[in-house]
């Protein structure tokens, strides 16, 4: 349904050229949920907001992003405005700033509806309600007329998911949703995604950092890296047998409550400069078991298919 | 602990062949991009030409400021043309003196009395709001309503009487500018230093320790100094203008002195009698020095940009 | 006579009052009890996790102990001694043995300082007379203790990533040589391969230096990792108090169930 191919994204700063996406290609199907994770540096964002074209004006975007047989890179803003929000729409990080601070949640809400559905005050704020209803806000009557300031963090993100399915998308691209919640509305919201893509048939692209969440919402994980993929596969196989040293390192790198350590497993090294990358294998510099040809620089990132369905880095399987 | 030890003494073997690096400021990010900025560029060096014009104008002048030039006493419109030749390069006032040493005269004082001024403004300014701003409470309460009472006094009435009882001088010029103009940036500031104080910085430096007079000085003081520095460079355009404004209604630098107001005042005065150069050339420095001095704050303001952590 | 707690913590109440009635005096001021009745002890060398969820108090606590704000009632004692509401006068002495990290590694650093000047500045202000030698001998010592080179001493902290940055904020801590190192969520804001080589400094740390640390954290997974007993606290009360193991195995408090079954598991 919505095939990425060989997608390069970089900007221009002050500083020098920010390569940020670097070669990046993957498939979603209809009814399929990915997780894209990866940490602070490793593209997902700029990935997650090229497919609607957000990002900024310096960013220089190479490759296709193929939906429903567009090239989504190539569409004018007017035809892309027909698909965000009604066919793909996004949740953003940080809930309180994604909310206009100046307006009731009912004309935020209704906005959507007026643009893309052309229904009439009234009508809008009726589904508004009922979209309320349907992420769980208990007095959504009262809550419509009020201000973002006055709701608390996991209901302004309710609103945020409200804002993201009152059209009935085909597909939602969450960014880090539960980042900034507690972990009891972390469950809460995690829980009402998987009953927005049993009850809408959406499909769910979920970019994050927390490998716990990922585990019960998606079935496909995509695992990035200095923007770079380094693993993509099916959630449980990934989970179970890592084949990247990147995602072993991240999933034994936060203590679990039910075992007892005595000093935790780390990736050694510290985060990538993305102006001036490590040459080679963007990971060497953090590999647990470079090889010679490693360190030296020698050796190239490149996607292969180790098992069926399980794709991982040709340069670092050999190094887990 | 093991690998510690044994990390310390493979690095401490190293330490004295390890060079120091050298640390990249924010000072030095703000001065690069400064730097690019073409049209602040341009400015700073039409300032400097002027500052220079200052210095070394009297070099090459053949009049003094206040020396008449008789002979071109009563034609002034034909003979007082500026010319090479006469030595009066700008021409000549209405009195008979050189207009390009009473150009340079006034340069150095209007820059003077704009630089000094807008110095004082911002150190009393800056300690009184960063001070009111740190304390809180009734202090800045206090010295706050002080900053509004002083702030609705109608200035140029102040002003105007202070040179009216005390008389002209270059120094109640200073007293009566002084007093006023350090009230925007002491409000500037504080408002400024209410929000720097809340920072994680400055609780770090109190769990330190460190006391309150250091906290200003160390850590709020030069966390301030760009938005600081972005309106000093308005408030010397500032005290030029308000200064050429009191010289222009006549009551500013006494004679022999005269500063850019003045002498536009008796430019604009003789306009009708056809010496134009009279008017034209105070003016021209005059408009040029506020022109740099709005687009180098513009340029600083760019360069300490809000995006500069 | 030496007290056997390092800290003491008794009845502390801490209020947030708005300032309404100053501005507008016929309005009453809005008052946010946001610490209530909170009981606790630490001893030398072990470590006390508070969790709990946004907004609870935890940071309250932390600020109220080192003095940052005023407390409504309720005693601190150190060693001993009452450290409640000092004057700042007399609670610059203890502010050698009771440190603090804070959540935000790079606002937690004076963008206009470099590295140098960050870590020298406690003992510039507590010893003013030492040599500037020796300032430098032992912040460099401190810089690879902590796992940073010595050599990016005049570096500036836009320079370095967040893990580095909180490094350069435990070493500031270390220098004095503290007792008691009040950690404020000082992970949170890093990316997850670099939370476990803070956490592994931290411990290892406590080892050398004998510290005793009070962990807050919302995370539950690093808090029962670092400490040995843990508080839970729910809307500034203090739900649970038990040891690490106990919370885990044997929650007894409703919050305290459901905290731990909303962590998510791999």
């Amino acid at each position: 349904m919505l095939e990425v191919k060989n997608l390069f994204i970089d900007f221009d700063t002050p500083e020098g050229k920010v390569k940020a996406v670097n070669d990046i290609s993957f498939k979603i199907e209809e009814n399929n949920s990915l997780a894209i994770v990866g940490e602070s540096g490793s593209g997902k964002t700029q990935l997650a907001f090229s497919i609607l074209g957000l990002l900024d004006k310096n960013a220089n975007v190479r490759g296709e992003i193929i939906y429903k047989n567009n090239n989504l890179l190539k569409l004018k803003e007017n035809e892309l405005n027909k698909i965000r929000s009604k066919k793909i729409s996004i949740i953003f990080q940080d809930p309180m700033t994604s909310l206009n601070p100046y307006m009731r949640i009912k004309n935020q809400l209704n906005e959507i509806l007026i643009y893309h559905q052309g229904f009439t005050n009234e009508k809008a704020t009726n589904e508004s309600i009922r979209i309320l209803d349907a992420v769980k806000i208990n007095d959504s009557k009262n809550i419509i007329n009020c201000y973002p300031h006055e709701l608390s963090g996991g209901m302004r993100q309710r609103v945020m998911i409200a804002m993201s399915i009152i059209c009935k998308p085909e597909i939602i691209i969450a960014d880090e949703p539960t980042t900034s919640l507690d972990v009891t509305i972390q469950s809460q919201i995690m829980d009402l995604f998987n009953d927005i893509k049993k009850e809408f048939k959406t499909s769910l692209i979920l970019i994050t950092h927390n490998m716990g969440i990922v585990s019960n919402s998606c079935n496909k994980i995509m695992v990035m890296y200095g923007g770079k993929i380094m693993e993509l596969g099916n959630t449980k196989e990934v989970f179970q047998k890592p084949l990247h040293p990147y995602t072993k390192g991240l999933l034994e790198t936060v203590p679990r409550i039910d075992e007892n350590y005595k000093v935790l497993k780390t990736i050694k090294g510290d985060p990538i400069n993305m102006i001036d990358p490590p040459r080679g294998c963007i990971f060497r510099t953090r590999c647990p078991n470079p090889t010679h040809d490693c360190k030296e620089g020698k050796t190239k990132n490149k996607l292969f298919e180790s098992k069926p369905d399980h794709w991982v880095d040709q340069c670092c399987v050999n190094c887990i | 602990m093991f690998f510690l030890n044994n990390k310390i003494s493979k690095l401490s073997k190293n330490l004295s062949s390890i060079n120091v690096i050298k640390g990249r400021s924010l000072w030095y990010d703000a001065r690069l991009r400064f730097f690019k900025n073409k049209a602040a560029l341009i400015s700073l060096l039409c300032l400097v030409l002027i500052l220079l014009f200052s210095f070394l104008g009297p070099l090459f002048a053949q009049w003094s400021n206040e020396e008449i030039d008789w002979s071109v006493l009563g034609d002034i419109s034909t003979l007082g043309y500026p010319s090479i030749e006469t030595g009066h390069y700008f021409g000549t006032d209405e009195l008979g003196r050189d207009l390009y040493s009473r150009v340079i005269q006034g340069t150095k004082i209007s820059l003077m009395v704009g630089i000094l001024g807008a110095l004082i403004a911002v150190t009393v300014g800056t300690i009184y709001g960063a001070i009111a701003g740190y304390f809180g409470g009734k202090i800045d309460s206090l010295m706050m309503r002080i900053v509004d009472i002083l702030m609705s006094i109608p200035y140029m009435f102040v002003l105007i009487l202070l040179l009216v009882i005390f008389g002209r001088s270059i120094l109640m010029l200073f007293v009566g500018i002084g007093l006023i103009s350090w009230l925007d940036m002491a409000r500037i500031v504080r408002g400024q230093t209410l929000s720097i104080k809340k920072k994680e910085y400055v609780e770090a430096a109190i769990t330190i320790g460190v006391n309150h007079f250091t906290i200003i000085r160390k850590h709020i003081i030069p966390n301030l100094l760009g938005v600081v520095s972005v309106y000093a460079t308005l408030l010397v355009p500032g005290m030029i203008l308000t200064e050429s404004f009191i010289s222009f209604l006549g009551l500013g630098v006494q004679e022999p002195n005269t500063s850019w107001g003045a002498l536009i005042s008796e430019g604009a005065g003789t306009m009708r009698y056809g010496t134009l150069w009279q008017l034209l050339f105070p003016l021209f420095f005059f408009v040029v020095s506020l022109f740099s001095l709005f687009f180098i704050g513009d340029g600083l303001r760019d360069a300490l940009d809000p995006k500069d952590r | 006579m030496k007290n056997k707690y390092l800290l003491s913590v008794n009845n502390l109440s801490v209020d947030y009052v708005s300032n309404n009635s100053f501005i507008f005096p016929w309005e009453n001021n809005r008052v946010v009890k946001a610490v209530k009745n909170v009981n606790f002890n630490i001893s030398e060398g072990k470590t006390l996790g508070i969790v709990g969820e946004t907004g609870c108090g935890k940071s309250t606590i932390a600020k109220a102990i080192i003095n940052l704000i005023k407390i409504k009632s309720g005693n601190i004692y150190w060693q001993g001694a009452e450290i409640t509401n000092l004057p700042e006068k007399l609670m610059k002495n203890y502010r050698k043995e009771i440190q603090m990290i804070f959540q935000d590694p790079l606002a937690s650093l004076n963008p206009r300082m470099n590295v140098g000047e960050i870590i020298s500045e406690p003992l510039v202000t507590h010893f003013p007379n030492m040599s500037k030698k020796e300032i430098i001998k032992q912040v460099k010592e401190l810089m690879i203790n902590v796992g940073l080179l010595p050599n990016q001493i005049n570096r500036y902290p836009h320079e370095f990533s967040g893990g580095q940055c909180q490094r350069i904020g435990i070493a500031r801590c270390l220098i004095l040589k503290p007792k008691l190192i009040i950690c404020d969520e000082p992970v949170s804001s890093l990316d997850v391969s670099i939370q476990a080589q803070v956490i592994n400094l931290l411990k290892s740390l406590q080892k050398i230096y004998k510290l005793s640390y009070i962990f807050i954290t919302h995370d539950l997974n690093i808090a029962k990792h670092m400490s040995d007993d843990i508080i839970v606290l729910h809307f500034g009360n203090i739900v649970e108090m038990n040891k690490s193991d106990n919370i885990f195995n044997n929650p007894q408090h409703d919050y305290t169930k459901k905290l731990i079954s909303s962590v998510p598991k791999i």
